[in-house]
């Protein structure tokens, strides 16, 4: 077991290197105009070259690849060409802030999903029709459409939530509830008729399975051959889905955070990406990639704990 | 009908396949150890055994779908151990299969007519001509011409089946490799398929390497039968004496595992069994004692 | 002499027929366009393309074109839609917004096919090297979230839709590696490919002849999913600003409208439902393609032979059986007489409802009895209803069946009384597994792999029996060592996988008798099991059998298993019962021309290379 989660953060580590090397390729593309982006049009060349030494854009690329990745080691992210505010107290400040949305949203997809694809799969008729024309709708909206959509109707329009953000320190805990609802809504949203679509599909292939006609046989209620044993084969299919839709929403997240104006991630990205600033850019795309890499390893637990046939292998 | 004092069509000769293991630096896998058989024309030597015991392996290696890592594979005089595909566009006028699934065996994607003339276009048949061929096909299988336009799932086992063999057919091989062709089949189809394959035969002189795990079914179609059992050749001779009387343990067993079709003979063969095993048991165990 | 006399009679499948018993072979353009959804999706999308196609025609006004005097204006007859905060014409920037929306759509999509679809055909084909490597960048690719990278992308190479969307393309590609590369899997070891292979045919031919057309649709599918999700994406970017301002698109014009929404709120509707529109057009193509797939499905599948197959739809049972409303009304007495029958079964129909509003019968007029301690034997072929009729005494026919004729009676009292449409799961569901146990003909399906054997075992006896964890481990343990397992300890902390066919059908015959019941219905215990091990097997069964006095139905096609086991046979053809006896008359004498015609189908004593069936006895041409 051990052994297994030790070779899993392994190739997560190589993936998360990966990564980095990419991107910080990618931003070196555009790193040549940043000394005046900076300093503005009226710097003079000399200012510009001190700029440029002072960032350390005089050094070759690799060097400077790995300058950054020695600091990032020791848990030193740099700082912001811009603001000089350090990476890791910018994120550390809006972490909480997405990572917030993007969990409640997962746990209540996962339990919201489940439901619906479990009474759509077993009950069928209306049920089941309801759940697909959901879904058709669901998929047909992207999620900062419904963002928009929710903002326009509940907060502008009927003035139930408030339509931007009121997330400070002072508030209390219920207009933080009260703030974050929407985006959480909108984020969900997709998530759930996609998720619930697969839980569903999933449950039928189970119940069509021949061992669930031997449990029956034997006198097993149809409660527990549902619940003990058809929902637990159908688990893995709806944790893969749980974990693209994850993946999908810290970028969706970004969208939603613009939409309702949260102190997230999301601006800072934006912000820094269109400044093309480096040791920001680093910091966020590291952060959720490790997310996901840790998301992943959870999934996969998951599933070994499920199934014994993988846990063997 | 028997075999001829010439050379005969199918030679194999210490045979060894072996399939990578999938865990690394593991030991391969030996599917076949030391297969030495021979087929002459227009025989039929039936392959028998339990699943997993090769036999399906043996058929697949003849055709160059299982690895040969030892021994040779002659066939019309031709070692074709290693061919390559080229070599096997050539030799499929010579050499084809009947699979056991009739239902995976056909592409559901393929009207009859287009499977059936898939060989012959490998081979550069002209359309027209191979229209021609594909008719007589199906006439010598017993199926109408208009089974040309329809797909493989308007038609039950036993007449899928007949299509593959008619694909078998299509190039008039000297030799067909038949993978348990009866074996998903009901009874009364399974008895019908069995009539084809025997007047085919008396037909066209084709000869067959019929592989199945029904020892009845090998009795009534096979000239000589090879016994498997994990991978080796156990015993091998003419049908009726190794299906009637076999010398090896393993065929002794199988022959009185099946059941017949009356109770009181059932008791009587159950009986034989029982003291067959006993004895076995027995041997067994003083073997042990001496060891 | 050839005999084509026989095989004329080419009795169609049942299920590929129509009513009138003619093949009706629709391809799945055809069944797409009687979908009124396919219609509607295609209606939606052309229309979207030739908007975006004729958009300097149909547009009035240049998309950058602003009217300064006439700000956030209400529609009027020169601008259909208004205008918005620049003067500037609702309804050509959503016009010239079509344009670039499914272009780039296109573009993300076609890039995504071009990596993803190729590279999935020669992993899935090969497989080796090349897999491992593309599964890793794979793994990769899809652990980085879209839109970040996407920002990224932008600050490297500037606001371009198209570099964005090429981006896009290859960071979605794994879609298509992944489906292709599990379709090109799932049919490289079909037999037919084999037989391809063994006719020579190059690599190239078989993957363009054999294996594209199976993974043609699927990507399709993906393609109408894909090109939606390229849409939001695209549009994400442009709402957050980061695109080309120089043109218009739906993203730029949410997020203008956005900015005004206080004002104008309709200049949100209007891209809003351009996009819903679009992608929803997509979706819905994509579900009526796979609803037309799936409905060819429904016929091809019918080849899996396993009992409880819903001969009409090829369906297995899908949901549970349904529960019947418990019947206010008592149940009826069952004839006097009749009560010591363990299980009698009279004038027994079942039947499947089909789309037209007729019933298709799969088991009809069917009675019998068993007593205890007694085997009745039901012999036939593949859909001869045989099974249909055992699972109807066990109450788990699939839930679209209905009993439409007979009823059935254990032990004394109805289960299914005259008259009832549907098995009562109210009185089964307390005899099932208590007193009618069922083995499967599978072995290794028949287990839950998530469940140690052991647990499989123990729960039905906890639940069945009223009797602790701790009772029922040792009964279980006992059970194990009864039916042959020379380690029942092991056996009992294995998990399906870990055990052989040959075992996995014991624990199941020992799960069967665990609670001790008065009926068995073994479905072709032996039939997915080698020679040796059947002939175990039916020991086994014959001394539990005598052992603990218990009735049998044994469902089989193979006679020598009747022979070997069965006190008296009943044998069924076509839903119909044909002929029923004791063993040894059934099996010496039969007096149906059906029963002749299988039991001279048997190889055993028959002159070897001998002709079997005789062309009198063929079947009459259908």
């Amino acid at each position: 077991m051990t052994r297994f989660i030790l070779k899993r953060l392994g190739s997560g580590l190589v993936v998360l290197f990966a990564v980095s090397v990419l991107t910080f390729f990618l931003l070196y593309i555009s790193s040549g105009s940043i000394a005046r982006n900076i300093l503005g049009d009226q710097a003079t060349p000399e200012q510009l070259a001190v700029k440029e030494a002072e960032l350390g854009l005089d050094q070759p690329i690799a060097a400077r690849y790995f300058s950054w990745l020695t600091d990032a080691l020791g848990g030193n992210l740099g700082t912001s060409w811009f603001t000089s505010e350090p990476v890791a107290s910018s994120l550390a400040t809006r972490i909480p802030v997405t990572m917030t949305m993007v969990f409640a949203a997962m746990i209540l997809i996962a339990i919201i999903a489940t439901l619906i694809g479990v009474a759509a799969a077993v009950k069928r008729g209306w049920v089941d029709r309801v759940v697909q024309i959901g879904a058709i709708v669901g998929d047909s909206i992207p999620g900062f459409v419904i963002g928009i959509i929710l903002v326009t109707i509940l907060a502008i329009q009927l003035g139930i939530f408030p339509a931007t953000s009121t997330i400070s320190p002072g508030e209390p805990a219920s207009a933080w509830v009260l703030s974050l609802t929407l985006p959480v809504i909108a984020l969900l949203i997709n998530g759930v008729t996609g998720g619930a679509q697969q839980i569903r599909s999933a449950v039928i292939k189970q119940l069509e399975r021949d061992y669930v006609r031997t449990l029956r046989s034997r006198g097993i209620g149809e409660r527990e051959v549902l619940f003990r044993h058809v929902l637990r084969s159908a688990a893995p299919a709806g944790l893969t889905v749980l974990s693209l839709q994850l993946i999908g929403m810290l970028g969706g997240v970004v969208i939603i955070e613009q939409i309702f104006a949260l102190p997230g991630m999301g601006p800072l990205a934006v912000a820094a990406t269109g400044q093309s600033d480096q040791p920001v850019v680093m910091g966020v795309v590291m952060y959720t990639v490790a997310v996901v890499i840790l998301v992943n390893l959870i999934v996969d637990l998951l599933n070994g704990w499920l199934n014994p046939k993988v846990r063997a292998s | 009908m028997s075999t001829t004092k010439s050379a005969p069509l199918l030679t194999v000769d210490q045979l060894v396949v072996e399939y990578p293991s999938k865990k690394f630096r593991a030991k391969p896998f030996r599917a076949l150890t030391d297969i030495n058989i021979t087929i002459g024309r227009g025989e039929t030597l039936g392959l028998v055994g339990e699943s997993g015991s090769g036999k399906t392996t043996l058929g697949r290696a003849i055709l160059g779908l299982a690895p040969v890592t030892g021994g040779k594979i002659s066939f019309d005089g031709k070692d074709i151990s290693h061919a390559t595909r080229k070599d096997r566009r050539v030799l499929s006028r010579d050499l084809q299969v009947v699979f056991q699934d009739p239902y995976t065996s056909l592409n559901p994607a393929l009207e009859i007519g287009d499977i059936l003339a898939e060989p012959l276009g490998v081979q550069g048949m002209e359309a027209a001509a191979a229209k021609k061929r594909v008719k007589e096909l199906l006439d010598q299988v017993g199926l109408p011409s208009d089974a040309i336009n329809r797909l493989p799932r308007e038609f039950s086992g036993g007449q899928r089946q007949r299509v593959a063999i008619a694909r078998a057919l299509a190039l008039s091989p000297k030799l067909i490799v038949c993978d348990e062709p009866v074996s998903a089949l009901d009874l009364s189809t399974q008895a019908r398929v069995l009539d084809l394959f025997l007047q085919i035969q008396k037909d066209t002189g084709v000869s067959y390497l019929f592989v199945s795990h029904d020892l009845d079914v090998v009795r009534h179609i096979s000239h000589r039968v090879a016994v498997m059992y994990h991978g080796e050749i156990v015993e091998q001779g003419p049908a009726d004496i190794v299906t009637r009387d076999p010398e090896h343990p393993y065929t002794q067993r199988l022959l009185l595992a099946s059941p017949v079709p009356d109770p009181d003979r059932q008791e009587q063969r159950r009986a034989d069994r029982h003291r067959l095993l006993e004895s076995q048991r027995m041997q067994h165990e003083q073997a042990g004692v001496l060891a | 002499m050839t005999e084509s006399v026989e095989t004329t009679a080419l009795t169609p499948v049942p299920g590929a027929t129509g009513q009138t018993g003619t093949v009706v072979r629709s391809t799945v353009l055809k069944r797409l366009f009687k979908n009124p959804l396919g219609i509607i999706a295609l209606v939606i999308l052309l229309g979207m393309a030739l908007l975006a196609l004729f958009a300097d025609v149909l547009a009035p006004f240049d998309e950058n074109f602003a009217n300064i005097s006439k700000t956030l204006a209400s529609p009027d007859s020169v601008n259909l839609l208004g205008t918005d905060s620049s003067g500037r014409d609702v309804w050509s920037r959503l016009l010239f917004g079509a344009q670039l929306t499914l272009l780039s759509a296109l573009l993300c999509a076609a890039v995504a096919i071009g990596i993803g679809l190729p590279a999935g055909l020669i992993a899935g084909y090969y497989a080796g090297k090349f897999e491992a490597v593309s599964n890793w960048i794979v793994s990769i690719l899809m652990s980085l979230p879209g839109l970040i990278v996407l920002l990224t992308i932008r600050a490297a190479f500037g606001p371009s839709v198209w570099i964005a969307m090429i981006a896009f393309g290859v960071l979605i590609s794994p879609s298509y590696f992944r489906l292709t590369r599990s379709a090109v899997q799932s049919v490289r070891n079909e037999l037919y490919v084999d037989a391809a292979r063994v006719s020579g045919l190059s690599d190239l031919r078989i993957i363009t002849r054999h294996i594209f057309s199976v993974v043609r649709a699927p990507i399709i599918i993906q393609t109408a999913a894909i090109a939606g999700v390229a849409i939001a994406i695209q549009s994400g970017l442009e709402f957050l600003g980061l695109g080309d301002p120089a043109k218009a698109t739906w993203g730029v014009m949410l997020s203008e409208g956005f900015k005004n929404v206080y004002l104008t709120p309709t200049l949100l509707f209007w891209p809003a439902f351009a996009m819903a529109l679009t992608i929803g057009g997509l979706v819905l193509l994509g579900n009526a393609i796979r609803d037309a797939l799936e409905d060819g499905e429904k016929i091809k599948h019918r080849r899996t032979r396993t009992p409880g197959t819903d001969p009409v739809t090829g369906r297995r049972p899908t949901a549970a059986p349904a529960a019947v409303r418990p019947s206010r009304k008592s149940v009826p007495a069952v004839d006097p007489g009749t009560e010591h029958h363990l299980v009698k079964v009279t004038n027994l129909g079942v039947g499947y409802p089909q789309a037209d509003g007729s019933i298709k019968k799969v088991v009809d007029d069917v009675s019998f009895h068993v007593d205890r301690g007694e085997i009745l034997g039901i012999v036939g072929e593949s859909g001869s209803g045989k099974s249909q009729t055992a699972f109807s005494i066990l109450g788990l026919l699939p839930d679209n069946a209905r009993v439409v004729a007979g009823s059935i009676q254990f032990d004394g009292s109805y289960t299914v009384a005259p008259g009832e449409e549907r098995v009562s799961q109210e009185r089964l569901s307390k005899l099932r597994g208590k007193r009618i146990s069922y083995i499967p003909q599978e072995p290794m399906s028949n287990l839950d792999p998530a469940f140690t054997i052991g647990y499989q075992l123990v729960t039905p006896m906890v639940r069945v029996l009223g009797i602790s964890k701790a009772e029922a481990r040792k009964r279980a343990l006992k059970l194990l060592t009864d039916v042959g397992i020379v380690n029942p300890e092991r056996t009992f902390n294995a998990y399906p996988h870990e055990v052989s066919g040959g075992m996995a059908q014991r624990v199941l015959i020992a799960g069967a008798i665990s609670c001790e019941p008065a009926l068995v219905i073994a479905d072709e215990p032996t039939t997915a099991l080698d020679v040796t091990v059947q002939a175990d097997v039916l020991d086994l069964l014959r001394e539990l059998q005598q052992r603990l006095n218990i009735g049998v139905i044994l469902v089989t096609h193979n006679f020598g298993v009747v022979a070997d086991l069965c006190d008296r046979v009943a044998v069924m053809q076509n839903g119909r019962l044909v002929e029923e006896g004791p063993v040894r008359d059934i099996l010496r004498n039969p007096q149906e021309p059906y029963t002749q015609t299988l039991l001279a189908s048997m190889l055993e004593g028959k002159e070897p290379m001998s002709t079997l069936v005789s062309p009198l006895q063929k079947e009459p041409v259908a």
